[in-house]
């Protein structure tokens, strides 16, 4: 059996709790709170401590799709990437590119967020970008 | 947050007003009772008597949307038996006279009238907040979530220098984020007007110098708002839209508008963990990977920038953020590769000079690092604005009470708020498909006061008819005094009781463009079930 803790922050709300992901052959099976964590200093609250669930939810996505005819196929990556830069080309090409939106994210990481809006402003080549923090 | 966390446990007085923490950030809450046991003093305003309501040393519930006129109060009272921390105004702020001059009106009578809450409960929680330095104002959407959203943050942060609460320990304006990495996204330049570390889109220097870093040419202009997004779509001028991990059907003010401006749109994306309503709707949803299955870091409510560590591998076919992203670049002829997600943050840091440039990922270790962290020796920052304001001096704010922009009539009786509860999160995306979470509370509902529910002849799981001048939906009663009167509840978790059904998407803040989800005027009627009429 090979097991281990993985060090992580609480993806729920702005607080920010350090948690321990119980990670046993692989698969993440439980949460507990990080004892020493400046934060929550070994708390958690009933979203934390059951935060593996929804990782581990059935009702995940597991494929790209790509809605032909009204209805959602699943797709490989290289297709359903492929099909959406040529439709973002093409509005770009008919529109311009402040015909395009952009929506980051308060859940995705610092990272990504930050290649979300250079994606924006750099590719597509507009500042149309935002995300929920008025929400 | 000007301050931190575990400050609060510090504070001579805490001010609550607009945050239901124990069930919305329930590790602050920890904070705020570890704070009593301590000897400190608890001021909870809200609407609705929440939890924390029940620990205070004096609690108010007022009428909603009325914030700016009870700060007034408060500070009306303050300044008049002159418990201000002059020294401070003098040395600190500037513009104090405009505050005395709109506050002078504000007595205690008048606020009342205007509150609901009486001159001596005004008294009593000016009298506290003033005398037991250092005392945090903590806040949530309660106070932003309004057409006069900018005027309620501002009315507390004049509160706050008012005492000489701000740059000091234990103490400061404290709005509590409700989303793990909102306050990331802000700092990445998440937004239309500002690049990363707030950075202006509009300043040539900026402009020059990302455009030089990224090798291309890049616009000056600020873009669009969600807020204003979705006019533009109903006018054809945004044709494709990319939302990544955002539900915005269920979020956003407004549904039927907003699934009328969805429509028009030629092509939407949605990058998610779960076929939300709103990817039902998209052209392409790319499936993401969860937190557990990548690197990288999140930065929580109190500018801790935090790491997130990889626990296993990306579950079915899916693929890291940032992996998307870079994937979907690269084929629209700008190439980015990144082998881990420490490069992008170093490109970050490398061009966020003021906030995050001191931090490495070896530095980040488990515990984070503060911003501002300017550079590789720097310690982090507890607490802001300690020797000065960013902007030199602070600046009071006279601001009038003004009313929400919809109050409850003759046609629309009720007041409607909304929020969250304990058990679920946000749109409920990922807490109602976990087991534990969803035993807590599997439907939606609505709280009505029993004085309400007796008139209406309403019993607990009646189904209710909610309508409002936008639309009107179905959810089953829960009868409760949490609820003043004539004030209903309801939470924004459940799909099948979607309350952006109800809400404006025309009532937002003419600065900040947030909808005003805490104030509507709604009617109520009871469901009558039996015989249904078949309609065409």
């Amino acid at each position: 059996m090979d097991y281990k803790f993985v060090p992580s922050v609480c993806p729920y709300c702005g607080t920010g709790c350090g948690v321990l992901f119980e990670v046993i052959d692989g698969k993440l099976v439980g949460t507990l709170p990080n004892k020493t964590h400046p934060v929550n200093e070994g708390k958690l609250c009933i979203k934390g401590w059951n935060m593996h669930e929804f990782v581990n939810s059935f009702m995940r996505l597991k494929q790209p799709l790509v809605k032909t005819f009204g209805r959602f196929m699943k797709t490989e990556w290289d297709e359903a990437i492929k099909i959406t830069a040529d439709r973002f080309k093409e509005i770009i090409k008919k529109h311009g590119p402040d015909s395009i939106g952009v929506l980051v994210s308060a859940k995705i990481t610092n990272e990504e967020n930050y290649l979300a809006q250079k994606f924006a402003r750099a590719v597509i080549g507009t500042n149309n970008v935002d995300h929920c923090a008025r929400l | 947050m000007t301050n931190s966390i575990s400050g609060f446990e510090d504070a001579g007085c805490i001010f609550i007003i607009g945050t239901n923490t124990t069930a919305c950030h329930p590790l602050i809450a920890r904070r705020i009772y570890r704070a009593k046991e301590k000897g400190a003093k608890l001021i909870v305003a809200d609407p609705r008597a929440i939890q924390l309501t029940r620990f205070a040393d004096v609690a108010v519930h007022h009428r909603l949307g009325s914030d700016v006129a009870l700060l007034n109060g408060m500070m009306h009272v303050i300044i008049k038996n002159g418990w201000h921390d002059q020294k401070y105004i003098e040395e600190r702020t500037e513009d104090y006279e405009a505050l005395e001059k709109v506050v002078s009106a504000y007595t205690p009578e008048k606020v009342a009238g205007i509150t609901g809450v009486s001159a001596e409960d005004i008294e009593q929680m000016a009298e506290l907040y003033a005398k037991n330095s250092p005392a945090p104002l903590l806040y949530a959407m309660g106070i932003t979530q309004h057409t006069t959203g900018v005027d309620n943050v501002k009315s507390c942060c004049n509160l706050a220098m008012l005492c000489g609460n701000v740059g000091i320990a234990s103490a400061g304006v404290n709005p509590l984020r409700g989303q793990n990495n909102v306050q990331g996204a802000c700092d990445m330049g998440g937004l239309p007007n500002v690049m990363t570390g707030y950075q202006p889109v509009n300043d040539i220097k900026t402009i020059d110098k990302f455009s030089r870093a990224w090798g291309c040419s890049l616009s000056d202009k600020p873009g669009m708002t969600i807020t204003d997004m979705i006019p533009a779509m109903l006018e054809g001028k945004l044709k494709g839209l990319y939302i990544i991990g955002e539900n915005p059907k269920l979020s956003d003010p407004d549904w039927n508008h907003l699934n009328h401006a969805l429509k028009k749109l030629d092509f939407l994306v949605i990058q998610e963990l779960f076929l939300s309503e709103t990817a039902q709707v998209a052209d392409v949803v790319f499936s993401a990977a969860s937190s557990a299955e990548k690197d990288g870091t999140f930065t929580n409510t109190e500018r801790r920038c935090m790491k997130i560590n990889k626990a296993i591998e990306p579950i079915g076919n899916t693929l890291p953020d940032w992996e998307i992203i870079s994937r979907l670049s690269t084929a629209m002829g700008y190439e980015m590769k990144y082998d881990h997600p420490e490069e992008i943050f170093n490109e970050m840091t490398a061009l966020t000079p003021k906030s995050y440039a001191g931090m490495t990922y070896e530095r980040l270790g488990i515990d984070g690092l503060q911003w501002p962290c300017p550079d590789q020796n720097h310690p982090g920052t507890p607490y802001l604005h300690k020797d000065g304001f960013a902007r030199g001096k602070g600046k009071f704010h006279g601001i009038e009470y003004k009313d929400p922009a919809e109050l409850p009539d003759k046609d629309y009786p009720f007041f409607l708020t909304t929020g969250r509860m304990f058990a679920h999160f946000h749109t409920g995306t990922m807490t109602r498909v976990s087991a534990h979470l969803d035993v807590e509370q599997t439907t939606g509902y609505v709280e009505i006061n029993p004085k309400d529910a007796e008139v209406l002849d309403i019993c607990e799981n009646d189904i209710l008819v909610l309508s409002s001048r936008r639309g009107e939906m179905e959810v089953p009663a829960r009868i409760t005094r949490a609820v003043p009167p004539g004030t209903l509840f309801l939470p924004i978790h459940f799909g099948e009781n979607p309350p952006n059904v109800l809400t404006d998407s025309t009532a937002v803040d003419p600065l900040a463009k947030i909808p005003e989800f805490k104030v509507s005027a709604v009617q109520v009627r009871k469901l009558e079930l039996g015989l249904v009429e078949k309609t065409a």
